[in-house]
């Protein structure tokens, strides 16, 4: 992924910039994609809006998920276009991102 | 000042008798409707439980960030000696930003720098805390680390309470007051919302940038705890929205505001949208340097009035940004002081309602009634066109390439050529920006008619 920034800072992988977030990773996954909903869907909302990049198309087509870098925004829901598709709870209590400094 | 960002508060209450579990009223989510809520409530001697369902109140919370605290006068008098704020913000700058240009107005004022002050940047894991506290000492029963669920219903369907994801986690109450931000689930379980439209929904990212506190007062050319707000128009790579950039103690704040719609029928990431603002010409100066220290996101209800819920029905009120009370009306950018707004309001209604004996929609009545007398829907009465007039493709696209052109126009020295009059400059770039008069004329009228 680049960014345009000309050489003004060194790039931060996405990898790094997630390190700065700090999760309490609950054992529940608060989110679930059901992929036989999702298996067909052309236009992937999800895959491009996520902050936290959670949505990844695989080869043969799917949508690899995971819960545990979650902002818990719910911008996934929102821009899905498939009924079903996603199911979005909160984390349970005490789980989840843990902000310091926003 | 406390540091409230380390460690996480004992929950203060343990729930394992049906009487522990029964409470006048439940305050779901302590960020600054519950807290405030809370406290109203609390010190009118009520029993009140506020959950939270992170480890500590604001641990979920971010924003895109200026709190206006005048609000609090009446229940902290003298808060900004107390208040965990970054900096006052003195300096308040408007920008019009296409790829190459920008036009910054500018302002700054002396006075928002002594009490009472005006906006102030703070992190809100520290300044929802310092709130929560405040409810805590009015004798809430805070919660943390406690997820509602959903509500608890009679046998005539009565809200009695709210179910919880702790061990024997039901609490019962007459009355329940939304305070969960803009997933709102519990105003949408009660029927509450329309369908969800993600038109009227932002996601807001940002970066936290450490940076020398000697080099930010520098850049952005303020002392003490002096701070600087500039919100941008444009800058947010052709995705409806915009961008802000603003100083915290020893970090900056950069980030952009994108409407979901918008942002998911393109290819660039959220990320990638940050990266980009931050290397305009105008912005890279600013922040260049800044070790990114923290990355963030959340939604925003973005379109105000017209995405409001119902605000009462009987035994639950909602509030905050579970109502939509969010205020994006460009040059105007609130939302905690309407969440504080509207949780004091719910905490006097329902202390009211609990005095009388009715919980009802009737009973409950009162809270609209506040809100219309207040700045809370007044403000968002007035101004209900403008966040789709701010959010809207002329208003997004076409303007900043037409103002930013007039300016350079203005401005140029073409000799030998004589300057133009500026009804032709105005004329020339208009066309070039490929707007028509008639939409130009009705945009004015519209944003005459909300600001004016």
């Amino acid at each position: 992924m680049t960014l345009t920034n000309d050489g003004l800072w060194p790039e931060v992988s996405f990898e790094d910039r997630m390190s700065t977030v700090r999760f309490d990773i609950g054992e529940r996954a608060h989110i679930t994609v059901d992929s036989a909903v999702c298996g067909d869907c052309s236009t992937r909302e999800c895959v491009v809006a996520c902050p936290a990049n959670l949505f990844v198309p695989t080869s043969d087509g799917g949508i690899l998920f995971n819960y545990e870098q979650c902002f818990e925004c719910g911008t996934c829901y929102m821009v899905c276009n498939r009924e079903g598709a996603i199911t979005w709870t909160y984390p349970d209590g005490g789980h989840g991102v843990v902000f310091k400094r926003t | 000042m406390a540091d409230t960002t380390t460690g996480t508060t004992p929950l203060s209450a343990t729930v394992a008798t049906a009487s522990a579990a029964t409470f006048d009223v439940i305050v779901v989510g302590a960020g600054p409707a519950g807290s405030c809520a809370a406290t109203v409530l609390a010190r009118a001697g009520h029993r009140v439980a506020l959950l939270e369902r992170g480890a500590f109140p604001g641990a979920k919370n971010m924003y895109g960030g200026v709190i206006y605290p005048r609000i609090l006068d009446r229940l902290h008098p003298q808060w900004w000696e107390q208040v965990p704020i970054q900096r006052w913000i003195t300096r308040r700058s408007t920008m019009v930003m296409t790829e190459t240009r920008a036009l910054t107005i500018d302002f700054r004022s002396e006075a928002w720098g002594e009490p009472p002050y005006n906006g102030a940047t703070a992190y809100r894991p520290d300044f929802d805390h310092w709130l929560a506290d405040q409810a805590v000492a009015a004798g809430a029963h805070l919660l943390n680390a406690t997820t509602a669920v959903g509500l608890l219903r009679d046998a005539d369907q009565r809200i009695v309470g709210v179910r919880t994801d702790r061990p024997d986690g039901d609490l019962w109450a007459s009355t329940v007051i939304a305070c969960d931000g803009v997933n709102s689930f519990i105003a949408k379980e009660a029927g509450l919302h329309e369908e969800l439209d993600p038109a009227n929904y932002t996601l807001g990212v940002k970066e936290t940038l450490a940076l020398p506190r000697s080099v930010i007062e520098e850049r952005f050319g303020v002392r003490d705890r002096h701070g600087v707000d500039i919100e941008i128009l444009g800058g947010t790579s052709g995705v409806n929205g915009g961008g802000f950039l603003y100083t915290n103690l020893d970090t900056l704040a950069v980030g952009a505001v994108l409407k979901l719609p918008a942002l998911a029928a393109q290819q660039t990431r959220p990320e990638e949208i940050i990266g980009r603002l931050k290397a305009h010409p105008a912005i890279a100066p600013l922040v260049e340097g800044g070790e990114i220290v923290e990355y963030s996101a959340h939604v925003i209800p973005e379109a105000g009035r017209s995405m409001m819920p119902t605000l009462t029905t009987d035994r639950l009120l909602v509030t905050g940004d579970a109502a939509a009370m969010c205020l994006a009306a460009g040059i105007w950018l609130e939302g905690v002081n309407f969440a504080m707004a509207s949780g004091m309001a719910a905490g006097e209604t329902v202390a009211e309602a609990l005095a009388s004996g009715d919980t009802s929609a009737r009973g409950l009545g009162g809270y609209e009634r506040r809100l219309r007398d207040s700045f809370v829907l007044a403000d968002h009465d007035k101004l209900r066109r403008a966040p789709g007039l701010v959010l809207s493709d002329r208003v997004q696209h076409q303007y900043p390439e037409m103002i930013t052109g007039v300016v350079e126009r203005m401005f140029r020295v073409d000799n030998p050529e004589p300057k133009p009059g500026l009804r032709r400059i105005l004329r020339e770039e208009r066309r070039a920006a490929g707007v028509r008069i008639r939409d130009l004329a009705r945009d004015a009228w519209i944003g005459f008619r909300s600001f004016g």
